[in-house]
């Protein structure tokens, strides 16, 4: 292009603009993954290079395939055996559910169904360590009342689960408790959609230490509970999703500054595992999760 | 109205002209400009207000994008421009126009502007093409003069109105310039569509109600950033544009003297991170360099930041960098003779980077007398104290009844470079701070420790509320942690370290067996594949912690020299009671595969670092009991390094310890428990029965003396 020789400022910002506009992502994504791995690394857990070098390669394959908007890179569930790397695909409408796709070597990926409260509950029983193998079954004795004609007597029942269904009920209890969004990332028309906001430019210094600035990633569950005081000082367009603020147990999010303040890292206690990164004043912001999938029940003797 | 404005050009020419930087073209409208010139020039005359005006609504956007403070400069810049140009491309035109938008744009943008006015005061429609006009008027101009041409055109140039301006004066200021109405003139009778353009201004010129910005100076921002800016597709761009423009009439750039304060926190890390970079000393740079070249006990941190990252595991590579440099510094401010980077605990607020640390010989023990001595001076303290209460008591004339309760007797820490206390621990929270000390780690806290579980703050001497209650602040929380940490999870390949050769301590008290390992000169490597494949490859190279909470095992009872002397009559009663039995750990070097399984689960992962090309792969072990504990190993090399809460993993969940029982109440007997007092019957009826007896005794004894003086008589 011509206008880089001579760089007009114009210019420039217009192209890191568009550029920031598809980094403007949830979970990472595909097309700034490098930036995003490198940003979340305090946690400790990333990527190895061959595995980035799959992903960004298979990523766009997979947007391609399925017809994807976005493709973003949610995290890696830890197995004993195996790992599973997960990736979610975003349609138009931001807030719509995402299909989810999972694959063991960053190569290969298979969708998964989406998740049903029937899944959770069965899978609600099923605790330690995910084995890494998708077709491992979990077996659960439960006691079940069965009627036998006018007897009603309790039988053990061994319940078999998939490790595929634990696997999307975890995936979507991650997404529901823990998925954190920016204050301003996305607004709301008045007509329903919501869209990702072009002009965000991040949250400055004092904002981005404040968990009021973060939202959850779903669908308000406390906002209208909030009292009509509180309201009032809400701007409908930006303020349509729960803040962190309430969440209980108090204390449940870890808020640092990495980075030498450059960075503002939030890690969740909840799920230990669930980093997310946001460079202040920068449109910079993504979320990952890398853990062994298992909710931290401990939290309240922890804090 | 006047009559429309001569056209001199199709639209067409002067767009192709703009974009191309060829010079014929230039030449063919350089004479068509010349007239169209004229004109303009005599149009700026009439507003110069205006141009001011719209002038410093463009200096206060310039100064948004961190241009020139005042339009005093653009004018230096221009020559600047020109200046450089000058050489290259002398007099030509498309020089000067290639550079147009970027330095003449700017004062393009107040003409631009005073001239949309005037349009939609006449009521013209071509006000692109007026604009384009316009646009071509400097290079007609000789560069470096044209500045000073225009400010001086009102003072020269007569104040010819042009052919369509109308008599009305109002028409030809904004509603600000009222004031200088000439009311010499005659005021024609507006005609239909003129009033409706009057009107449709009006209603532009609206001030908002939230500001003072009018929607018509909004959009005159608006569309001057675009044209000096010249964006590719504006279309697509205008509500990005608009939100800015509007965001940056209010949210004005502040003084480039005067810092950022919400940037004062970043500011001094980042010069504190730059103290880290500068080289220690000054001096000539030759011997420092064969200094520093020859071995420091700085380990390759990148090395292993590399391999680390093969696995997926570890901080960014800059900020294994700067943790490099602060070991680095922690080297140089220490007497350390080994030193290696144990890893990260993740807190609440802050995170913890440790250091495990070995001092030079003697060095450490010069500060360790001193810890002792503080603790000394302060039990001797105590014990002056106690025996200054004791003597009190004497005094008295009650007795208090001294309690049966001893504390348990206090397992004696490890002393230093044995066992638990083998290494030294320094933290700090960020590379660029100073690195503490952590204390050495008692039995008792790493006991405790084995039954709370809370998140560290990241602050050294925040309290640890917990029950039981921890003995001790984080700092000694930490260090306990820690202590657990490297005695489960430090690794290294079969054969990487051997017993030393001193044989024939089979034997000692209680089998302790060997606590000492060196690094085996004649370790060939294990093919990474078997490392993979069995975890018997891969041994324990630190003790393990017994539940005492010591490496080796101590007898609580035995008495030190000062017990006997305080406590002989305490001790005969307790000797014999309690047979303590000895805790025996699995020895050094024992292989993983003897590890206890968690539920059925396997303690340890291995993988190779990359399934795809196994000829350069790692092999990385990951610990399922510590998860963030990683170890890898890869021909000779290996390393362990723990990223993580600091936490056991535990399938259940954690139980609290449960209080401890309600103790049991003093004995209730006749001496502790209240009596009622007699009442007066009671003491009555006492005082009968016992004169009745009294006289029944004498009666007898009356009978008695009879009998004996009976006898007597006989």
């Amino acid at each position: 292009m011509e206008g880089r020789s001579f760089g007009s400022p114009w210019t420039r910002l217009l192209l890191a603009t568009w550029r920031a506009l598809s980094r403007a992502a949830c979970a990472m994504d595909a097309e700034s993954l490098l930036l995003s791995l490198e940003l979340a690394s305090g946690s400790g857990q990333g990527l190895s290079p061959d595995r980035r070098a799959s992903l960004l390669t298979s990523l766009m394959l997979v947007k391609r395939d399925y017809r994807f908007d976005r493709v973003l890179f949610w995290g890696r569930i830890l197995g004993l055996v195996a790992d599973y790397y997960i990736a979610q695909g975003v349609s138009e409408d931001q807030l719509a559910p995402r299909k989810t796709l999972y694959s063991l070597n960053c190569m290969e990926w298979s969708l998964l169904p989406p998740a049903t409260e029937e899944m959770e509950m069965q899978t609600s029983v099923v605790k330690g360590r995910f084995m890494g193998d998708p077709s491992h079954e979990y077996e659960h004795t439960e006691l079940q009342k069965v009627n036998e004609g006018e007897k009603v007597f309790e039988e053990e029942v061994v319940v078999q689960i998939k490790e595929e269904k634990r696997l999307v009920s975890v995936i979507d209890q991650i997404d529901k408790a823990v998925a954190v969004i920016p204050r301003g990332a996305l607004f709301k028309t008045p007509f329903g959609p919501i869209n990702v906001n072009r002009t965000f430019e991040g949250l400055s210094l004092s904002e981005a230490k404040k968990l009021s600035s973060y939202f959850h990633f779903r669908e308000p569950v406390e906002l209208k509970n909030k009292t009509l005081l509180e309201k009032a000082e809400l701007d409908p367009s930006l303020d349509f999703m729960d803040s962190l603020e309430h969440d209980i147990p108090k204390g449940s999010w870890s808020v640092q500054m990495e980075r030498g303040n450059a960075l503002v890292v939030l890690r969740s206690l909840l799920w230990p595992g669930l980093t997310f990164y946001h460079a202040p004043r920068t449109k910079n912001y993504g979320y990952i999760y890398v853990g062994t999938g298992e909710k931290n029940l401990d939290l309240p003797f922890m804090l | 109205m006047g009559d429309p404005p001569p056209d001199p050009e199709p639209p067409s020419q002067p767009t192709s002209s703009r974009r191309s930087s060829q010079v014929s073209e230039r030449r063919r409208t350089r004479p068509s400009v010349a007239p169209l010139v004229h004109e303009e020039l005599q149009q700026i005359p009439l507003d110069p207000q205006i141009l001011r005006g719209s002038r410093e609504a463009l200096s206060n956007q310039s100064n948004l994008h961190g241009w020139p403070q005042s339009t005093s400069l653009t004018p230096n810049e221009n020559l600047v421009f020109q200046a450089e140009d000058s050489y290259v491309n002398p007099g030509f035109p498309a020089a000067v126009q290639r550079q147009a938008y970027l330095s003449e744009g700017r004062l393009q943008a107040s003409q631009n502007a005073s001239l949309m006015l005037q349009q939609l005061q006449q009521g013209e429609g071509n006000l692109f093409q007026e604009l384009e006009s316009a646009y071509q008027e400097p290079p007609a101009d000789l560069g470096q003069f044209t500045m000073y041409q225009r400010e001086d055109l009102p003072f020269s140039q007569g104040t010819e109105h042009g052919p369509y301006m109308t008599d009305d004066p109002t028409l030809q200021f904004s509603p600000s310039e009222l004031g200088f109405m000439s009311f010499n003139m005659e005021l024609p009778e507006p005609e239909p569509r003129e009033l409706a353009v009057q009107n449709a201004k009006a209603y532009l010129l609206q001030t908002s109600i939230n500001s003072d910005l009018s929607l018509y100076e909004h959009l005159v921002n608006l569309l001057t950033k675009i044209l000096n800016q010249r964006p590719e597709d504006p279309l697509f761009l205008l509500e990005s544009l608009n939100r800015t423009t509007q965001w940056e009439w209010f949210h004005p750039k502040l003084d480039t003297l005067r810092d950022d304060p919400e940037m004062q926190p970043t500011y001094e890390m980042a010069e504190r991170q730059r103290a880290l970079f500068s080289r220690s000393g000054g001096g000539e740079g030759e011997q420092e360099m064969e200094e520093e070249v020859a071995e420091t006990a700085v380990p390759n941190i990148m090395e292993k930041a590399f391999y680390f990252e093969q696995a997926g595991v570890g901080l960014s590579s800059d900020e294994s960098f700067r943790i490099f440099m602060a070991l680095k510094q922690l080297v140089e401010q220490q007497p350390i003779h080994t030193c290696r980077f144990w890893g990260k605990i993740l807190g609440l607020s802050r995170s913890y980077l440790v250091a495990e640390v070995e001092f030079r010989e003697g060095e450490e023990e010069a500060e360790e007398e001193e810890l002792e001595e503080m603790t000394e001076g302060g039990e001797a303290m105590e014990a002056h104290d106690e025996e200054e209460g004791d003597e009190d008591e004497d005094k008295v004339m009650d007795v208090i009844p001294k309690p049966t309760w001893k504390p348990p007797p206090v397992i004696p820490k490890e002393e230093s470079r044995i066992g638990t206390n083998r290494y030294l621990y320094f933290v700090c929270n960020e590379p660029g701070r100073p690195w503490m000390r952590l204390p050495h780690v008692t039995p008792i806290q790493i006991v405790q420790a084995r039954k709370i579980r809370k998140f560290f703050t990241g602050y050294l001497d925040a309290p640890v509320i917990s029950y039981p209650p921890f003995p001790g602040n984080e700092a000694n929380y930490l260090r306990a942690q820690i202590a657990r940490i490297s005695a489960a999870t430090h690794i290294s390949p079969l054969g990487f370290y051997q017993f030393g050769e001193e044989e024939g301590d089979e034997e000692e008290e209680g089998g302790a067996g060997r606590d000492s390992y060196e690094e085996n000169p004649d370790f060939e490597g294990i093919p990474v594949l078997e490392l993979v494949d069995s975890m018997a490859n891969w041994v324990h190279h630190t003790q393990h912690i017994l539940p005492q909470g010591r490496c080796t095992w101590v007898n609580p009872l035995q008495k030190t020299e000062e017990e006997e002397e305080l406590g002989e009559e305490e001790e005969k009663a307790d000797e014999g009671i309690e047979e303590v039995e000895q805790e025996v750990g699995p020895p050094l070097l024992t292989p993983l595969s003897e590890d206890a399984e968690i539920m059925h689960m396997a303690p340890w992962t291995a993988r190779l670092s990359c399934t795809v090309s196994p000829q350069y792969s790692v092999a990385v072990v990951r610990s399922n009991l510590w998860p963030g504990a990683y170890a890898y190993a890869s021909g000779k090399k290996f390393e362990n390094i723990y990223i993580g809460w600091g936490h056991k993993y535990s399938p259940e969940n954690f139980n609290p310890s449960l209080p401890a029982p309600i103790q049991h109440e003093y004995p209730s007997g006749p001496d502790t428990i209240e009596m009622s007092d007699p009442t007066v019957e009671e003491e009555q009826a006492l005082k009968a029965a016992q004169e009745q007896a009294l006289a029944a005794a004498e009666e007898e004894e009356e009978d008695e003396e009879e009998d004996e003086d009976e006898d007597q008589d006989d």
